[in-house]
């Protein structure tokens, strides 16, 4: 049996990785998971400066999911470099870093300044829907798409992972204009913007009034969108929305994605990532399938 | 720190206490770790919900290797917690946070204060407090507190431990008003404050205790998602640069829930 998949010259020990956010750099998770067992730990976005993040409430429940708007506090890339790096190092897993920012030129410094960290891939974050500048306003329009993701590939050191936005008409357009700009591969999908009312309370339920939607609930349109973009493109798509097992996870694999992140799920189960990894083998086993290769975008 | 876990415990009882406030036991396996005022996350069954609740471990009994939860009903969480019975199992996620700092009362006249809902972890956190021995034993232990009405759930508990007062809005028990007032009325000895409840009543006593010049730890609450510090959900402002974020927020869940007032900005 073989778990491994290699995305960009990058080969990853199994398909299973954490969804950039929901797992910090792994630090937290680490009581009480073993992090050696993940494909990549891919970060908590990171910025050229610290940033303070939206105010609070920046979490709230709904129904099958939840809406967070953090707004991408983050400590900066220093910080980011001497304390999550350097925890990191220490595993037999793959990095991959999440780099936020509100200009390119912002993007662009924290790509030249990890360019010579043990940093295995970069995933460029075009897609948070809480941040007021930057971020969702490169991955909503593909030409904007098209211009960063060129500019950070003429930069960037590692391979480029562009992470896409579901909140567009057409997924498949944008897989392509990162293609066509160069991208290693594409995830997605990041959250889904949404609301939500304390009709009690007469008031928003998230300060930020809108937040990015994840959880179980989301998991049907991440399907049809990674299915979609790994049908517009030839580059590698990493799937993710709403993973709770490893049946989501081969679902994800069968529509095209050639690896998977667990997110939200980590807040219901800290130990899911790992039951991931163990129910892929377990069906891999029982199933007869020697690579996992061999069941990608097999619908 | 203790290690922390998520796992199955065993209801051991279960009663409501007051209107709307329920009284828990739990069997696990965390207890013996417990300090007063961490938090455990708990988990609905019910499959529409992802995130656990936040609720504060009132009292730990470490030869039945358990600890009591005292909440309030206030969503459908909540409520399904409220429906289960002795044998049921319910999953935890702990212990959580980072407890109030018990040896800073040594030698001081220190004082409990909850309100509402905050009442409950200030119970295990006033018993430890009555237990000290030696340097550690603080001048005197006090409790005060608020509650919306006499139901007063929990407040003859304190006794055993402390010297207690209470405070009802609404007057028909103790002192007519807030935990500050019943301070200034009942002259309470105060050097050291514990508190945790609703936050206009945790300003009120950081604004109090610099008043007094006494020390003040609060417990916060905030919307929590991850209850481990990765999500970065449940932040309150700091004063000073905190030393993981780098800008001026603290995560509630593991760098708290007890701060010291001083260092908060409220």
């Amino acid at each position: 049996m073989n778990t491994e998949v290699t995305i960009a010259g990058v080969t990853f020990k199994n398909p299973v990785m954490t969804a950039s956010g929901t797992f910090g750099s792994g630090m937290e998770y680490s009581d009480f998971v073993d992090l050696n067992r993940l494909g990549a730990v891919v970060t908590k976005g990171v910025a050229n400066v610290p940033w303070p993040g939206n105010p609070v409430p920046r979490v709230t429940e709904v129904y099958g999911g939840m809406l967070n708007a953090i707004g991408l506090q983050n400590p900066g890339v220093e910080v980011f470099v001497e304390r999550d790096l350097a925890f990191l190092a220490d595993y037999d897993t793959k990095v991959i870093v999440n780099v936020c920012g509100k200009s390119v030129e912002d993007y662009l410094e924290v790509v030249e300044r990890l360019s010579d960290e043990k940093v295995d891939m970069l995933e460029i974050n075009v897609s948070c829907p809480n941040v007021k500048e930057g971020a969702i306003a490169f991955g909503q329009n593909k030409d904007a798409l098209y211009d960063i993701t060129s500019k950070i590939k003429a930069k960037a050191k590692q391979p480029i992972i562009m992470k896409l936005s579901p909140n567009v008409t057409s997924i498949s357009e944008m897989a392509k204009a990162a293609e066509a700009a160069g991208a290693d591969a594409i995830s997605l999908i990041n959250t889904i913007t949404g609301m939500k009312i304390d009709i009690y309370k007469r008031q928003f339920a998230l300060a930020n009034k809108t937040g990015g939607m994840s959880g179980p609930a989301i998991k049907p349109v991440a399907v049809r969108m990674v299915y979609e973009a790994s049908h517009a493109v030839n580059i590698p798509v990493i799937g993710m929305g709403g993973i709770q097992n490893a049946v989501d996870a081969i679902e994800f694999i069968m529509a095209g994605a050639t690896a998977v992140a667990v997110g939200a799920m980590n807040f219901h189960d800290p130990y899911t990532t790992v039951k991931v990894v163990e129910g892929i083998e377990e069906y891999m086993t029982k199933y007869g399938v020697e690579e996992i290769n061999d069941i990608r975008g097999i619908v | 720190m203790a290690h922390k876990v998520k796992k199955a415990a065993k209801v051991l009882s279960q009663r409501q206490i007051a209107e709307g406030i329920f009284d828990m036991w739990l069997e696990t396996t965390i207890a013996g770790d417990v300090k007063p005022g961490q938090f455990v996350g708990v988990y609905p069954v019910n499959k529409s919900t992802l995130l656990p609740r936040p609720i504060s471990i009132c009292e730990v009994d470490k030869e039945r290797s358990a600890i009591r939860l005292v909440y309030r009903v206030v969503g459908s969480g909540t409520a399904e917690f409220a429906l289960y019975e002795p044998g049921d199992f319910i999953m935890i996620l702990g212990p959580l946070g980072n407890g109030f700092p018990i040896e800073k009362a040594a030698g001081k006249n220190v004082v409990v204060i909850g309100g509402g809902i905050g009442v409950p972890p200030l119970l295990e956190t006033a018993k430890r407090l009555s237990m000290e021995t030696g340097d550690n034993k603080p001048d005197s232990v006090s409790g005060v507190m608020g509650y919306r009405n006499s139901d007063g759930f929990l407040f003859d508990e304190f006794k055993e431990y402390a010297q207690m007062h209470m405070a009802t809005e609404d007057g028909s028990a103790g002192v007519k008003g807030n935990v500050i007032d019943a301070m200034r009325q009942d002259q309470v000895k105060c050097d050291v404050i514990f508190a945790c409840g609703p936050m206009p009543m945790l300003r009120g006593i950081k604004a109090y205790a610099e008043e007094i010049g006494a020390k003040a730890y609060l417990s916060l609450e905030e919307r929590m998602a991850c209850g481990v510090g990765a999500c970065l959900g449940c932040i309150t402002k700091t004063k000073e640069i905190d030393h993981h974020s780098k800008v001026h927020n603290a995560r509630i869940c593991t760098d708290g829930p007890v701060f010291d007032a001083d260092d908060l900005d409220m």
